[in-house]
């Protein structure tokens, strides 16, 4: 890489006052044609091209992004990281991700802030605590690190939490994987950025799609803002606007969009050094190295890109928060947002060709793409650059909605989606 | 969030109703003779438009009844509300 960042690098950065900088990423015009072009440019896209570059030879590629890289879903999510799913398929997919984020700063030459703090999921009724005991044995038999906690181990791992069981939903134990953990989102889009850029990829931005030209069955190009660009290959990673790109080939997914919200406190002193997350309550909760209290809440219940979410959403999610932790009783929140998710009815994603030739499809992720954002990008990258999908992600097409065999994480994955 | 304007009730909060998606899809009048590609259309492909579209709710925290609405859902704009049966309007 051309201009490695390093304790040198910093030092000697230092004495011109850290005004000679390089941008980190450049700011090309679109060519004419490219050998494969990729639509969003989120961390997942930013990841696929990186990968394409990287482990597949293919330099003369494009990532097209409507607004600025990482400003969508990337910019918005929670930023847990785990791996401790049910059913093999989701466990390898996910894990897969996991291995790539253990090396990833040091892969990508850029500090992604990766911090393995540790997941711990709640349960609240017996029901909860046999699905998590289950859960915990199928991880481990799929070599995922996981533990269960009693109600007391519970507490020790995070003394704040409320462990009364006069409670509405009192804590009866809980899973913990150690290796799982967060890592700061923006920097995952632009180490990604970064590393795609030093290869030739060029990333395009304030660069909508507005079409699809297709040639019977062979993908021929895309209209975009910046005019027509000619591509045998799309590789689509655009989340919750999938559908809409879909419908531009004219093919249908099986996917609702709808708004999912989070929302951070006020910065504090250090009070919560894990992750935790309630199915039951559908609350979750960690602290960024910023001190603000970051909290995950659910989907608004109807289809919707108006990236903000219902009130209603978030007051139930604060009233589950605060009858776990009473100790936030005055925090103070400072901002909210919303971010448009795709769900799939099975609630797993799609990494997947499609019946147009030339036309594949990364998309699904539902409330929970982040965390599978390296292995995500490297396993879509494999799919286009072959034609064919890796044997980790194979059960990830589109054609389980028609053969029936769905990967159904659906309340068995750690929280409810 | 937003207000709806239920047909049987009149003006409530949308936390009062539940979604049912897409209206107009319509049961296959022989299922047995479905394909397997058909069967995946009518149950999970979903035109999920950005856009005026048509939907089912449900009044669940009220009459409990259902209804058809022509919402914007790139800005939660409603444009109209009819009930079950009724002609969906031209928009």
């Amino acid at each position: 890489m051309k201009n490695k960042y390093s304790i040198f690098s910093l030092i000697k950065n230092a004495f011109s006052q850290h005004e000679n900088w390089k941008q980190a990423w450049g700011n090309p015009e679109p060519k004419k044609e490219y050998d494969a072009v990729i639509v969003g440019g989120g961390g997942h896209g930013l990841a696929t091209a990186y990968y394409l570059a990287k482990k597949h030879n293919m330099k003369n590629i494009a990532v097209l992004e409507k607004g600025w890289i990482g400003g969508g879903n990337t910019g918005r999510n929670t930023t847990i990281i785990r791996s401790n799913y049910l059913w093999d398929a989701s466990a390898g997919l996910y894990d897969h991700a996991l291995k790539i984020w253990e090396n990833l700063s040091q892969e990508l030459n850029y500090n992604i802030m990766f911090s393995q703090r540790g997941v711990m999921n709640l349960a609240h009724n017996l029901q909860d605590v046999r699905d998590l005991k289950r859960r915990t044995h199928a991880n481990r038999l799929n070599g995922i690190d996981a533990v269960w906690l009693d109600t007391n181990q519970v507490k020790e791992f995070c003394p704040i939490i409320n462990i009364s069981q006069d409670i509405r939903y009192p804590v009866l134990g809980g899973t913990l994987q150690r290796r799982a953990g967060t890592a700061r989102h923006d920097a995952v889009a632009w180490g990604y950025a970064r590393g795609a850029d030093a290869m030739g990829v060029d990333i395009i931005q304030n660069c909508e799609v507005k079409g699809i030209k297709r040639n019977g069955d062979q993908v021929e190009g895309l209209q975009t803002a910046k005019g027509f660009i000619k591509t045998k290959k799309i590789g689509v990673v655009a989340a919750g606007h999938s559908s809409v790109i879909a419908n531009m080939a004219g093919l249908k997914l099986p996917l609702e969009s709808k708004p999912l919200q989070a929302l951070v406190s006020e910065p504090v002193k250090p009070i919560i050094d894990t992750v935790v997350m309630s199915n039951a309550v559908h609350a979750y909760v960690s602290q960024s190295d910023k001190g603000e209290l970051v909290i995950g809440a659910g989907t608004d219940a109807y289809i919707s890109y108006t990236q903000r979410g219902s009130h209603d959403v978030v007051e139930g999610t604060l009233k589950a928060i605060l009858e776990l932790y009473p100790i936030f009783s005055r925090m103070k929140m400072l901002r909210q947002w919303g971010g448009i998710v795709d769900i799939c009815p099975d609630a797993s994603p799609i990494i997947s060709k499609t019946n147009i030739k030339g036309l594949y499809f990364n998309c699904g992720w539902g409330t929970g793409g982040f965390k599978a954002t390296p292995g995500s990008g490297d396993l879509f990258a494999h799919t286009i650059a072959n034609d064919e999908p890796h044997k980790l992600n194979a059960a990830f097409n589109l054609n389980r909605f028609v053969s029936g065999d769905l990967v159904d994480e659906h309340g068995a994955a750690a929280v409810a989606h | 969030m937003f207000v709806i304007n239920c047909p049987y009730c009149g003006e409530r909060d949308q936390s009062e109703f539940s979604c049912g998606g897409e209206a107009h899809i319509v049961r296959p009048k022989q299922p047995t003779e479905l394909s397997d590609d058909e069967w995946a259309e009518y149950l999970f492909m979903r035109k999920n438009i950005k856009g005026v579209q048509f939907e089912r709710w449900n009044h669940a925290h009220g009459c409990r009844k259902w209804f058809n609405m022509v919402r914007d859902s790139s800005n939660d704009k409603i444009h109209a509300v009819y009930k079950m049966g009724e002609k969906p309007p031209a928009i």
